[in-house]
C-alpha cells in the first residue's frame, strides 16, 4: 500500500486517469455570473469571474463575507438552488462544460471528478447515517463495488486522513466525533471516488487554532500526494499563505488581484488588497493604530456602477466610479483590477 | 489586595451536571472552571486565550455574575460580590458590562438602538429623558451618528455597527470594567481593525479597564498588557504579554502559538505543533490537564496536578508544568538546590 493509503488498483486507475488528461488547464471558468433572483430584486453575487486551474494547483480565493466566494465555488459543481438563481458564463472541468450536463452526467461529475468540503462537517454529513455508510454508499455509487470491497475502501480513506483507530470510526454517527475528526472524516467522504478538483469552502474555519494547522498540514499532504487541483475559499489571509500556489483576491463578486502566494503578499497592488493587508492584525503591531478600511463591504443588490471598492478607497477619482475597472496584467500570471495599476509594471 | 487591583479572582469554580436516563438523573460533571484565580489590574486589559471548551466564556459569565460560582469569591474594588457585607450583583452591573461575540442574537430585534442603550440607566434610575440624551452622547463615541442610527432596529444594521451598539449599550451606564467576549470574532477583518481601534480609543478616554477573551492570539498579543492562557478549565500560564509570547514556559502555550499561521510562503509550518482535538471537558483527565496531548509527559503528569509557580527570571509570570518546578519527580525539572 502507498503512503496515502490507497489500493495498488487504485493506484493504477489514477494512472490511467493522468494518460487520458486533456492538455491544458483543468479548470477553465470564463465570464461567469451569478445573479439570485428574489421578490425584492436581484442579488448580483458573482459578477464576472474568470480564471484557469491547472491539474495540481492550489488557488485560494480570499475575500470577506458577502464577497462571492462559495457562490462561485457552488457554480462549479452545480449546487446553486436551479429555480432561483439565474448563471451565466462558461465552466469547463476535464473539458466538460458543468453548465451544460444533464442530472445523470451531473451526478456522475459530483463526487467522482469534482468534490467538495464543507465548512460545517455537522450539517453536511447526514446525521442518522455512520461515517462508514456514508462513505461506502458513494463509493459503491461511482467505483462499483462491492459492499466488502467498499468498506475496506473506507477503511483505508479513514487511514488515509489520519483517523485514530479507524474500523472503530467507520461505526460511529458523525455526533460522536469532535469537530477536527468530523472535518477529516468530511475529506476522506470527499476524496473516496480520487476527485481530480477539489473545492474546500472554509474547510478550517469552526475549528481550533492548534486543530486548523492539522488539517490544513493533511490537506497539503494529500494535494501532493494525490496531485489534485484544489479550489479553496477563505476569509483568513494566514490560511491562504499556508495553502495556496495562487491567491485571487476577490471582491463584491469579482477578483479585483490575482497572482502568486509571494506576489500578493508581498507586494499587493489593489487598493484593497493593501488595506486587507494592513488591517490584519499581528503582534508587531502592538502599540500603533490599526489601518483600517473605512466603509463597509457594498449591498450586493445594489452595486456602484464603477469599482465596486472605489466608496472605501483612499485613492478614488472620478473615473473610478464610471465604469468598472478592466484587468491590468502585469505579467502572465498577475492581475490587478484598478486604474492606477499600469501594464507591465511588476516588481 | 493591593491598590491597584480593581478585581480580584480567588479559587473560581463553576461545574455543569449533565443529566440523563428516565430520572434525569446526574451521569456526568462538565468541569468548565475549575479552580482558578487571578486578578484584573486598574486601567490594563487583560487577555484571556484558550480553545473552545476552555472556560473562557464560562468565566467572563461568573465574572459578571450572569453565573452563579459552584465555590470561589470574585471582589469588585476590595468588595465581594454577593456577600453580606460585600457589593450586591446589581450595583456590581453598574461598574461591570460585558460585550458578546454575537452582536445579533445579542441585542433585542423589536428594540430600536436608542431603546437598547436607554434600557440600562433607566432601569438605574436614570429618567428616560435624561438617558436619551446620554445615547447621543454614546453613539457618537462610538462612531455613530445618533441622527441616522438611534431609531434604527439591529436588522437594519450591518455586523460592525450592531457590535458598536453592543459597545455603546455596555458603556452607557459608565462602568469602570468591561468584559469583552470575543468582541470582533463575528466580524469582517476590514471591519475588525475599525472596531479594536474603537476599544483602544474607548479605554484611554473613559479610563476603563478591559478582560479582552479571544482565542485570535494576534488579536489578544495586539490589545493586552497580560495574558492569562487556560486549558480545560484551568489556568496553565499567566503573565505580562512580552514575556508570554516571546518567553512562552508551558509546552501548551508553545504550541498555541506555533499553530499561528505565520503570513510567510517561505515559513510554512511543516509539522503540527500539537496532535489529536482538545478533550472534551466532560471527565477530563487527571493531573496536568494537557498530558494526554503533551509531547514531554511522564508518569508524574497524570498523577499530580502542577500549580501555578512564578518564574524566577520574570516577575508576575506564572506557569503551572512540572517540568519547572523542583523535585515535581519529571526528568526535565530543574535540581533542587542542596
Amino acid at each position: 500500500m502507498s503512503a496515502s493509503g490507497l489500493s495498488e488498483a487504485a493506484i493504477g486507475r489514477r494512472a490511467e486517469a493522468a494518460v487520458s488528461r486533456a492538455p491544458g488547464p483543468l479548470v477553465r471558468c470564463e465570464a461567469l455570473t451569478v445573479r439570485f433572483v428574489g421578490r425584492e430584486g436581484a442579488v448580483h453575487a458573482v459578477n464576472g469571474v474568470d480564471f484557469t486551474l491547472d491539474a495540481g494547483e492550489v488557488l485560494c480565493i480570499v475575500g470577506e463575507s458577502g464577497a462571492g466566494k462559495s457562490v462561485t465555488l457552488r457554480a462549479m459543481m452545480r449546487l446553486l438552488p436551479d429555480h432561483r438563481t439565474q448563471i451565466a458564463g462558461r465552466i469547463t472541468v476535464g473539458g466538460k462544460n458543468v453548465l451544460a450536463l444533464g442530472r445523470r452526467a451531473l451526478g456522475d461529475l459530483r463526487g467522482a471528478e469534482v468534490a467538495m468540503v464543507f465548512q460545517e462537517p455537522m450539517t453536511a454529513f447526514d446525521p442518522v447515517f455512520t461515517i462508514g455508510t456514508q462513505i461506502i454508499e458513494t463509493v459503491k455509487r461511482h467505483d462499483g463495488l462491492s459492499e466488502h470491497a467498499a468498506r475496506q475502501r473506507a477503511l483505508e480513506l479513514l487511514e488515509m486522513v489520519q483517523i485514530p483507530s479507524p474500523a472503530r470510526r467507520l461505526d460511529s454517527y458523525p455526533h460522536e466525533m469532535s469537530g477536527g475528526m468530523r472535518q477529516r472524516a468530511m475529506i476522506a467522504l470527499a476524496l473516496s471516488c480520487r476527485p481530480r478538483l477539489l473545492l474546500a469552502d472554509e474547510p478550517t474555519t469552526a475549528l481550533d487554532a492548534t486543530v486548523q494547522i492539522q488539517i490544513l498540514q493533511l490537506l497539503r499532504r494529500l494535494q501532493r500526494e494525490l496531485d489534485m487541483a484544489v479550489l479553496f475559499v477563505t476569509h483568513d489571509l494566514g490560511v491562504a499563505v499556508e495553502i495556496s500556489d495562487r491567491i485571487a483576491v476577490m471582491y463584491a463578486g469579482r477578483f479585483v488581484e490575482t497572482g502568486s502566494v509571494r506576489a500578493v503578499i508581498r507586494a499587493p497592488q489593489h487598493p484593497y488588497t493593501q488595506g486587507l493587508l494592513a488591517s490584519t492584525v499581528h503582534g508587531a503591531m502592538r502599540g500603533r493604530r490599526l489601518e483600517a478600511i473605512p466603509g463597509a463591504p457594498p449591498n450586493l443588490a445594489a452595486l456602484p456602477p464603477g469599482c465596486a471598492f472605489a466608496p472605501r478607497c483612499r485613492y478614488v477619482e472620478t473615473a473610478c466610479t464610471t465604469a468598472v475597472p478592466p484587468e491590468v496584467w502585469l505579467d502572465d500570471a498577475r492581475m490587478a483590477r484598478c486604474i492606477r495599476v499600469t501594464p507591465g509594471q511588476s516588481e | 489586595m493591593s491598590a491597584d487591583t480593581l478585581l480580584e479572582v480567588r479559587n473560581l469554580k463553576r461545574y455543569f451536571p449533565i443529566r440523563g436516563g428516565l430520572l434525569q438523573r446526574q451521569v456526568a460533571t462538565v468541569q468548565a472552571v475549575d479552580d482558578i484565580s487571578f486578578d484584573v489590574r486598574r486601567g490594563e486589559t487583560l487577555g484571556i486565550v484558550g480553545e473552545s471548551g476552555c472556560g473562557k466564556s464560562t468565566t467572563a459569565r461568573l465574572l459578571i455574575r450572569l453565573l452563579e460560582p459552584d465555590d470561589g469569591t470574585v471582589a469588585f474594588d476590595g468588595r465581594a460580590v454577593a456577600t453580606s457585607d460585600g457589593i450586591p450583583v446589581r450595583e456590581l452591573r453598574r461598574h461591570v458590562q460585558m460585550v458578546f461575540q454575537d452582536s445579533y442574537s445579542s441585542l433585542n430585534p423589536r428594540c430600536s438602538v436608542e431603546d437598547t442603550i436607554a434600557y440600562g440607566p433607566s432601569v438605574h434610575g436614570l429618567a428616560w429623558e435624561a438617558a436619551k440624551a446620554r445615547v447621543r452622547e454614546i453613539l457618537a463615541k462610538v462612531g455613530l451618528d445618533p441622527a441616522l442610527f438611534a431609531a434604527r432596529y439591529p436588522h437594519e444594521l450591518s455586523g460592525g455597527q450592531r457590535q458598536r451598539v453592543n459597545i455603546a449599550r455596555a458603556l452607557a451606564l459608565e462602568p469602570k470594567l468591561l468584559v469583552l467576549d470575543e468582541p470582533v470574532s463575528a466580524l469582517d477583518k476590514s471591519v475588525e481593525a475599525q472596531v479594536l481601534n474603537l476599544l483602544v480609543d474607548l479605554k484611554r478616554d473613559l479610563a476603563l479597564t478591559y478582560v479582552f477573551i479571544s482565542h485570535d492570539l494576534n488579536v489578544v498579543q495586539y490589545m493586552s498588557d497580560r495574558v492569562l492562557v487556560m486549558y480545560l478549565g484551568k489556568v496553565v500560564e499567566y503573565g505580562p504579554v512580552e514575556s508570554i509570547y516571546a518567553n512562552p514556559r508551558h509546552p501548551y502555550t508553545r504550541a498555541l502559538l506555533g499553530a499561528m499561521p505565520s503570513m510567510d510562503p517561505d515559513r510554512r509550518g511543516e509539522h503540527a505543533t500539537l496532535t489529536g482535538d482538545p478533550p472534551n471537558p466532560i471527565n477530563p483527565p487527571p493531573g496536568c490537564r494537557f498530558h494526554t496531548r503533551c509531547p514531554y509527559a511522564e508518569p508524574c503528569c497524570a498523577a499530580a496536578e502542577p500549580r501555578l509557580a512564578a518564574d524566577a527570571s520574570v516577575s508576575a509570570h506564572y506557569t503551572a508544568c512540572h517540568m519547572l518546578v523542583p523535585g515535581s519527580g519529571h526528568s526535565a525539572a530543574p535540581r533542587i538546590a542542596a
